[in-house]
């Protein structure tokens, strides 16, 4: 089993390379549309409740509340663009495509090409992410060099998200399963972690269960960057972040090979 | 270098309670194209995928191209170029780009696939569609595309999963007169089939499967010459049973499989003449081929 499971693992440090860059090669063919499609529902969320919720809701935490959740949508973008990537690109690879199973017949193993998909969609939740930071320093919520800090704490989230969306597509028979994932799942996530209003207007014993989830530790690394504010715990948030990233990673790997190579 | 290239001793492979694959053994010589031929459900492409290490035996050993399998099946596959049952290519590329993108995977550079590329469309006939998208190819382009993607790290060994399934004759001859040319030039090949003229065409030896297990194995014409031996008579028309105990005397040996007789026999004239006033019946006389040894071995025609 030992010495098997071995054999699934990155068979070095540079494989999974070439799987990211088929992804870029697709993503290239599709481009404009897929960051449209990526930025229109965060932008819309941001101008929407920003300015409407903003104007009822006054100041939230010393700032504007558009400011306050400018970063709560970047860290948000990030999620939801690692996990669709992930959900339904990545899934479409392994399953109808057989994309995986070209690439299986190769020199890659199962955990290079984990990994390529992890490192991927990673790379689009930057994409996102990013964009959405630069709407938000444009208009002033945000000042430019923050995106230095801001910018691999959102590389961090979409590692996180699409490590976690990994399981569930290892796991998930067909797409009718994963909005059990986005609805009892990450849908709660933006509210509980502090995106869209501070976790202190939870009540207590919601507010420690929070804490535990991977996207309020985006959110404490994303939100002071932007605000520049001195973040508390970096090290804690980013520690945390880093299990949310590595061990689903070894689950999912573990789980396709059983559905997979038999 | 050993000049066996796959082996396989007692290899055993079940799913639940269903035996896919039943202490199997067989060895593929450097240079040879080998055939594992038998119906749907006998176990080919599970031998097939086990080969290349995604699928692990319950037992037995196997090893190819001198590596352990499927502890070691990275390796090998280094040097194995795989042709799918299905089509697992990129279809929104093109052409050209489905090699790029192929090529990355075994560590080839850029430069080094641009190199190799045009050789590989030659083969393939596919110079002049190199920037058409695969999914406005037609089947039997795609199937030689695949051909080409499998040669693109210049493998040893191709494992072949029905190759011309789906494909209409024309694009079918195409692609053996292409496998004939990677065998003069050395290549070894596996290939799974359920189509007799295939396995008779390509292969220098087979290995007839059924239920997961061999029934039996060797040269095409010397399987039939073994089990058939003499003329084939196929006679259709009329109630089978009737017919058999007409002809009897002048035959070695009679199957019938549906509403078809099939009179194995040294005296095909005899056979003729038997029947000869008998009205509506279609007789056709032939050599025997390797349908007939699968008939007379499992007792059933192969479902085509």
């Amino acid at each position: 089993m030992g010495e098997s499971f071995a054999a699934v693992m990155p068979a070095n440090a540079y494989n999974w390379i070439a799987v990211w860059r088929r992804n870029f090669l697709a993503w290239k063919k599709v481009a404009l549309a897929s960051i449209l499609g990526n930025l229109a529902d965060p932008i819309t969320n941001l101008f929407g409740l920003g300015f409407g919720l903003g104007l009822i809701v006054g100041r939230v935490e010393g700032t504007s509340y558009i400011a306050f959740l400018a970063a709560g949508m970047v860290a948000t973008s990030a999620m939801t663009s690692a996990t669709f990537e992930t959900m339904y690109a990545a899934f479409a690879r392994m399953d109808a495509k057989r994309t995986w199973e070209a690439i299986l017949s190769t020199q890659l193993t199962l955990g290079d090409i984990v990994l390529g998909e992890l490192v991927w969609a990673a790379s689009k939740s930057v994409l996102a992410g990013t964009a959405i930071w630069i709407v938000a320093a444009t208009l002033g919520y945000a000042s430019w060099p923050s995106i230095l800090y801001a910018m691999p704490a959102i590389a961090l989230t979409g590692l996180v998200f699409a490590s976690l969306a990994m399981v569930v597509i290892s796991l998930a028979p067909s797409y009718d399963y994963f909005v059990f994932y986005q609805t009892l799942v990450l849908t709660p996530m933006v509210f509980l972690c502090g995106a869209v209003f501070p976790t202190s207007q939870l009540p207590g014993s919601f507010q420690h269960f929070a804490g535990l989830l991977p996207l309020a530790h985006s959110v404490d690394l994303i939100r002071p960057a932007m605000l520049e504010r001195g973040a508390d715990s970096v090290a804690l948030h980013v520690g945390a972040l880093c299990v949310y990233a590595v061990l689903p990673f070894f689950a999912s790997t573990a789980l396709f090979r059983r559905r997979l190579l038999r | 270098m050993s000049t066996v290239a796959i082996d396989l001793a007692g290899v055993k492979k079940s799913f639940g309670d269903k035996v896919i694959v039943n202490e199997l053994s067989f060895s593929v010589a450097r240079g040879e194209c080998f055939g594992l031929l038998g119906p749907n459900g006998a176990g080919k492409s599970t031998i097939a995928r086990m080969l290349l290490g995604m699928i692990s035996p319950d037992a037995g050993k196997i090893t190819v191209l001198n590596e352990p399998v499927p502890s070691r099946a990275r390796v090998a596959r280094v040097r194995i170029g795989v042709v799918p049952q299905f089509d697992n290519l990129e279809r929104e590329f093109t052409v050209r780009e489905n090699l790029l993108v192929f090529g990355r995977y075994f560590g080839m550079s850029a430069r080094k696939i641009e190199a190799v590329a045009p050789s590989l469309l030659e083969f393939a006939r596919l110079e002049s569609n190199a920037d058409t998208r695969v999914a406005e190819l037609s089947g039997g382009m795609k199937r030689r595309l695949t051909l080409a993607r499998a040669l693109i790290n210049d493998p040893h060994l191709l494992v072949m999963d029905e190759p011309t399934t789906g494909l209409d004759p024309h694009a079918r001859h195409l692609i053996w007169e292409r496998l004939r040319v990677l065998l003069a030039r050395g290549k070894t090949i596996l290939l799974t089939t359920h189509f007799m003229e295939e396995a008779e065409r390509l292969c220098d030896r087979l290995c007839v499967l059924e239920g997961g297990r061999k029934i039996a194995e060797g040269k095409p014409d010397g399987l039939i010459d073994e089990h058939i031996g003499c003329n084939v008579v196929e006679i259709y028309g009329d109630d089978p049973h009737q017919l058999c105990e007409l002809i009897r005397p002048h035959a070695r040996h009679i199957e019938v499989s549906g509403e078809t007789l099939f009179c194995y026999t040294p005296y095909p004239d005899q056979v003729r003449v038997k029947l000869r006033g008998r009205a509506g019946l279609r007789i056709l006389q032939r050599p025997p081929n390797l349908e007939d040894v699968f008939l007379r071995l499992t007792g059933r025609e192969m479902e085509k």
